[in-house]
């Protein structure tokens, strides 16, 4: 068998563009966390069940986990890594899971962040029900969810807020 | 779970993707959305060795209003069906069952087209567009060929598609107002269907689909008969499972499901307004 060929791919993430040398099969999570050591996007089941590594594409929250790193060459992709600011101040969704005790070991905090990034910033007051079924893609095994939306309401309050 | 290794080309058109693909013959794949295909790579129950990435084709993600049907790209997202103001207003059946699929994160993925050519029996668009009445357009190396959905789905992950053709269309009639209801019933929110029931009046009939209650996506004729001949939406419901061969699985043997086909009918007859 002929040996596996590489491609240089182009990788738009958090605002830096960044080349990866890999072969096509590279998912874009473990392009992310392999090859440009970015491993706050966490990795938990591998089959697009948990969530957990879920990043923004061109503003959508995706899986990194079902999606080849190859096929989103130059999209716009942010990841946790990106939400802060320079300086280190918290984003608001970051602030809101922080005060509302939206966590407990942090494993599918990443993937939740992303997602309720995603939500506020389509929609900055979300309903209850809203809130339920955008965070519906992902799982945590600790929390019991009441933080989680407790945080995503506090997001989008702190983000009307700042808006003001 | 990675997949095995393959070669990865991007199309820009449908033609250039046709081409690829007869180039290659069955080594290769399209990839769309890829949330049916790469779970099946990362098992490796799907080894292609070339993938042709069609999601960045242009021109085949529109929602259309097109007189009496409206016509929708093969690459429309879950996503942009569900929350698509014509389909609201026009096919509301359509954008909701495209509001059941999965999560958030699927639906920014997923497609029509590839749910619809994946011809999985317990998904949810297939039997949408199957209840609706609705037709694919495909396209290969010699033209383009219009195949109705009731034609579409002809075995376990088996559709009417040639190895060299590509599914680029897909067409629903217009079917406003309210006489429409889909049930998905599952156990865990967001989940895919133990059995769905599809019903929909289009041209003044009851159309009626099934969901995971055989080999693929269904039309229930024998609801549909009962329906045509005055029965009421409790007789017409008894009637689901008559001629379905439901599978087994972890969630429910064949008996639950035909129970379930019934109980689920009767409930999306009568939110159809039938009496
Ligand atoms: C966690 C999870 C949950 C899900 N839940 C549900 C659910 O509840 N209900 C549901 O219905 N679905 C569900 N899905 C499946 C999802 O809807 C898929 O996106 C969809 O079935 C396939 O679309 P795709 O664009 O991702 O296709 P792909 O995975 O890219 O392709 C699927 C197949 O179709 C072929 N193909 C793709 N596009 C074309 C085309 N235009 N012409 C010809 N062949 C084509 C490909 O070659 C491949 O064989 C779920 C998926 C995941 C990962
Ligand atoms: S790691 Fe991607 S969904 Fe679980
Ligand atoms: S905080 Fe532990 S899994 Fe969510």
């Amino acid at each position: 068998m002929n040996a596996e060929e590489s491609y240089e791919i182009r990788l738009k993430v958090n605002g830096r563009t960044q080349h990866v040398t890999a072969p096509a099969r590279r998912l874009l999570s473990d392009a992310l966390r392999g090859e440009l050591g970015l491993t706050g996007t966490h990795v938990g089941c591998e089959h697009g069940v948990c969530g957990c590594c879920t990043v923004l594409v061109d503003g959508a929250p995706v899986r990194s986990c079902l999606t080849f790193a190859v096929a989103v060459q130059d999209k716009d992709i942010r990841t946790v890594e990106g939400l802060a600011a320079g300086d280190g101040e918290l984003h608001p969704v970051q602030e809101a899971f922080k005060e509302c005790h939206g966590l407990q070991c942090g494993f599918c905090t990443p993937g939740f962040l992303m997602t309720a990034c995603a939500l506020i910033e389509q929609n900055n007051d979300p309903t209850e029900q809203e809130i339920t079924e955008a965070i519906a893609g992902n799982l945590c095994r600790c929390t019991g969810y009441q933080n989680i939306r407790a945080a995503v309401r506090r997001a989008a309050e702190i983000t009307r807020s700042d808006k003001r | 779970m990675i997949p095995a290794s393959f070669d990865y080309v991007k199309a820009s058109s449908a033609d250039e993707a046709i081409s690829l693909i007869s180039e290659h013959g069955d080594e290769a794949k399209l990839l769309a959305g890829g949330h049916s295909l790469i779970p099946m790579m990362k098992l490796r129950l799907a080894v292609p060795s070339v993938l042709v990435d069609i999601a960045g084709v242009r021109d085949l993600s529109h929602v259309e209003d097109r007189g009496d049907h409206i016509a929708i790209g093969a690459l429309a997202k879950h996503r942009s069906i569900e929350t698509s103001d014509l389909l609201i207003a026009q096919c509301p059946m359509l954008a909701h069952v495209a509001s059941k699929v999965g999560d958030p994160q699927v639906r920014h993925r997923g497609t029509i087209g590839g749910s619809l050519a994946h011809s999985d029996p317990a998904s949810d668009l297939p039997a949408a567009v199957l209840a609706l009445g609705g037709s694919l357009i495909v396209q290969g190396p010699n033209g383009q060929r219009e195949i109705a959905a009731t034609d579409f789905f002809t075995g376990y992950f088996e559709s009417a598609l040639a190895e060299d053709e590509m599914l680029t269309e897909v067409k629903v009639p217009k079917s406003p107002g309210t006489n429409w209801n889909y049930q998905k019933f599952n156990r865990r929110a967001q989940d895919w269907a133990i059995v769905g029931v599809a019903a929909a009046q289009v041209d003044g009939a009851m159309q009626v689909s099934l969901v995971n209650m055989g080999s693929t996506p269904l039309r229930a004729t024998a609801v549909e008969t009962a329906l045509a001949s005055g029965a009421s939406a409790a007789e017409a419901a008894d009637e689901a499972a008559n001629g379905t061969e439901a599978p087994t699985d972890l969630n429910a043997s064949p008996e639950y499901r035909a129970h379930l086909a019934r109980v689920l009918t009767k409930r999306a007859l009568e939110a159809s307004g039938v009496e």
